[in-house]
């Protein structure tokens, strides 16, 4: 095992590596493209073995991920943002393939406005496309989940693609030390993928991915692949727990710090989630019961995890990194719809948006969500979604736009 | 080519390998020529295909194909037979398949895909010499979904979105010469109501590697509105008059294969189909047939003039 200075993306290249990938169908897009150069690299200089291949899109590179898994090789793929979305017909389609490979998301705000920076409105829009969804809070947590996803979606019991999520920038381009197992020992963990029957060879022909007729033939598939999806659950756990004892390091579907004699809990998703850690920190020094769960696991959603950690605690804040136009946060109303009518389930849910296109969240504002929570779990009832901004943001904006009004005005009377 | 099997008619293979029993319509020319294709192709290929027609072909838990298949979706049928030459090519390097295993790449689409949405890909898959052939059923339209008008739909015809007194009113694009210009392999364009022509071509494509194309016109009784026992006189007829060249590009020269002489008007061939009914009825409209017959007057007289091996993409 060695110990390196890495950044998101170079965790991820790691992982792909020690994975001994067969072949990676690419696409360049910010700020995923720093993986594929990396990898591109290894192969040109012969640090690693495989195939790296420009596509012309990332449908193109979705579908040619799908088709090579479908014949039956190890596939790695990667992009951001705008690119899961061009590819977003594809993902739904080698999802139903259950083609199983590990795709890299490199999260970046939607346009419009086009942005640069992180929020999870890209990894929420494959949310129902049938990929399990691995979140990242960390380096480490990006090179362990890439490996721990091609143990999952390779599953006999599974068989799905993967997305490893992990934040544009504070992640992708942010260097933490992270410890980079041995090939050796990752090559036990993950032996080769095993196809079975999912393959093209001439001595066995076979027809993948055809058309259905009617709602009985398509709705069995359908179902096919949600149950299969839910396998994931108890796979993740055997996996997970099987990667611990390998390399000590802990990676449960669900995260929970200091929760256990919490009463609030913050429910947060990915780098920013490592915020809201420190938070947790500062509001326990000044003697507030208070925790933070963070699923690492979306899809499948880990529903009795979370139920566990939230039970018997009075009030929850949940801080969505998305936004769903016209209803709020995404991950609010899972774990809504994951403890409403469940014993001893907290009553007062908090809804929070923040941190869109990279916008911070400050220590500040945690505290104000921790005192909002308290004052609605005292009230008996959960105020409105708040979006978090604050009075000085709104100034800059308005500024702004001040400036570039008077510079037209200008403009307008000097000609 | 030095050799071909195919001399006569006797000699095109005798046993069929596409099942029978599928959903296409009676009188299909894509059918037709798929069939024709795949007698020469053979089994061991794996057919990679757009959505289109010929997605129905395969609907679960039945296949006409002895071989395999793979449906992706309208836009990406060529990246899809890139991951699947790209995996094969993996495990054959790494040994885990032998040379046995080995299958040909056959992306088959529809005019839809191959002349629209799908061109992105096709010109990427080229670019990347990917080792493939592609198919395309050209009906001239987005068949499927009804025949709306595509971009390989001719001028002047009625489609459910060209129904004005004029038709369409742009011009069938030139596939065939955006294919050679990206300098591939083989380009051919093929019609199966002339088998022989067709199955020299195939033999020839599958003799070659890299990026290939064989475009067949595809006669559709449903789309160009004419009875299915006249798919194979119109197909014959579209040569004859010169309307669809038989040709092939190869090692940078365009040859055509067949070159109708003297050549039939023009309107001998839409006058059977419905979709240039409009053209003969209620009165001739003798200033677009003049403008068709000109057209493909014009384009012979191109080919003459260049002789019959033409450098370049025409």
């Amino acid at each position: 095992m060695s110990r390196k200075l890495l950044t998101g993306n170079g965790a991820a290249a790691w992982g792909a590596r020690l994975a001994r990938v067969d072949y990676i169908p690419a696409f360049p897009i910010t700020p995923q493209t720093e993986i594929i150069e990396t990898l591109e690299q290894w192969i040109d200089n012969g640090r690693m073995p495989g195939r790296l291949v420009t596509l012309e899109s990332e449908h193109s590179m979705i579908t040619a991920a799908g088709a090579a898994a479908a014949t039956g090789v190890r596939v790695f793929s990667a992009t951001s943002s705008q690119g899961l979305l061009y590819g977003m017909e594809m993902l739904y389609t080698v999802a139903g393939w259950r083609a199983p490979f590990v795709l890299i998301n490199v999260s970046r705000g939607l346009s419009a406005p086009i942005t640069l920076e992180p929020d999870h409105n890209d990894v929420m829009a494959a949310r129902d496309s049938g990929f399990l969804q691995l979140h990242c809070a960390t380096c480490q947590e990006v090179l362990d989940s890439t490996l721990i996803a091609y143990r999952l979606a390779e599953d006999a019991r599974v068989r799905l693609p993967a997305i490893v999520n992990q934040d544009g920038f504070y992640l992708s381009f942010t260097r933490e030390p992270v410890e980079i197992p041995e090939p050796e020992t990752m090559a036990s963990f993950l032996p080769p993928f095993d196809p079975e029957n999912m393959q093209f060879r001439a001595s066995a022909p076979v027809s993948q991915a055809v058309a259905v007729l009617g709602g009985g033939p398509y709705s069995y598939f359908r179902y096919e692949t949600h149950l299969a999806s839910l396998k994931a659950l108890e796979v993740y756990d055997e996996v997970s727990s099987e990667f611990e004892q390998i390399t000590g390091r802990a990676n449960p579907a669900v995260e929970c710090y200091r929760t256990e004699d919490a009463e609030f809990v913050f429910v947060m998703m990915g780098a920013f989630a490592t915020k809201a850690r420190q938070a947790v920190d500062q509001l326990r020094e000044a003697g507030w019961p208070i925790g933070l769960v963070r699923p690492r696991l979306f899809r499948p959603f880990p529903e009795e995890k979370i139920r566990e950690a939230l039970k018997g605690k009075q009030g929850i804040a949940v801080i969505d990194q998305n936004i769903s136009f016209g209803r709020g946060g995404v991950l609010h109303t899972e774990i809504a719809s994951s403890i409403l009518g469940r014993p001893g389930m907290p009553t007062i849910l908090v809804s929070f948006i923040g941190g869109l296109g990279g916008r911070d969240i400050s220590a500040e504002e945690f505290y104000q969500m921790a005192e909002i929570t308290k004052q609605a779990v005292a009230n008996g009832i959960a105020p409105e979604p708040r979006l978090l901004y604050t009075e000085t943001e709104l100034r800059e904006v308005r500024k702004l736009q001040a400036i570039a009004h008077a510079e037209r005005e200008q403009l307008r009377t000097e000609s | 080519m030095s050799e071909t099997h195919f001399r006569r008619m006797k000699d095109l293979p005798s046993t069929h390998l596409l099942g029978t029993g599928t959903p296409m319509c009676a009188g299909c020319g894509g059918l037709q020529a798929l069939h024709e294709i795949y007698d020469i192709l053979g089994v061991r290929t794996v057919f990679v295909n757009a959505a289109g027609c010929m997605t129905l072909l395969s609907v679960y838990p039945f296949t006409p194909f002895r071989g395999s298949w793979l449906y992706t979706a309208m836009a990406s049928a060529p990246a899809g037979g890139q991951g699947v030459r790209d995996a094969l090519d993996i495990l054959l390097e790494q040994g885990r398949i032998g040379a046995e295993e080995d299958l040909d790449v056959v992306v088959l689409t529809g005019d839809g895909a191959a002349y629209g949405m799908g061109l992105s890909a096709t010109s990427g898959a080229i670019e990347r010499g990917l080792d493939f052939i592609y198919v395309c059923y050209d009906n001239e339209g987005y068949g499927n979904t009804g025949q709306q008008f595509s971009g390989a739909t001719p001028h002047a015809a009625l489609t459910s979105t060209s129904m004005g007194p004029r038709g369409y009113p742009g011009y069938k694009k030139d596939l065939f010469a955006i294919w050679a210009a990206h300098r591939p392999s083989y380009v051919a364009t093929v019609i199966g109501a002339e088998p022989l022509d067709l199955a020299r071509k195939i033999e020839t494509a599958k003799s070659l590697t890299g990026p290939r194309l064989i475009l067949a016109l595809a006669p559709c009784p449903t789309g160009w509105d004419f009875d299915p026992k006249q798919s194979a006189d119109i197909g014959k007829l579209a040569v004859k008059t010169g309307i669809w060249p038989l040709k092939e590009y190869i090692d940078g020269r365009v040859v055509h294969t067949r070159v109708p002489h003297p050549r039939v008007p023009v309107e001998e061939y839409l006058k059977l189909q419905g979709r240039f009914a409009h053209l003969f009825a209620p009165a001739r409209n003798e200033s677009l047939l003049a403008d068709l017959q000109h057209s493909v007057d014009g384009y012979w007289a191109g080919v003459e003039s260049a002789g019959p091996e033409a450098p370049g993409a025409r």
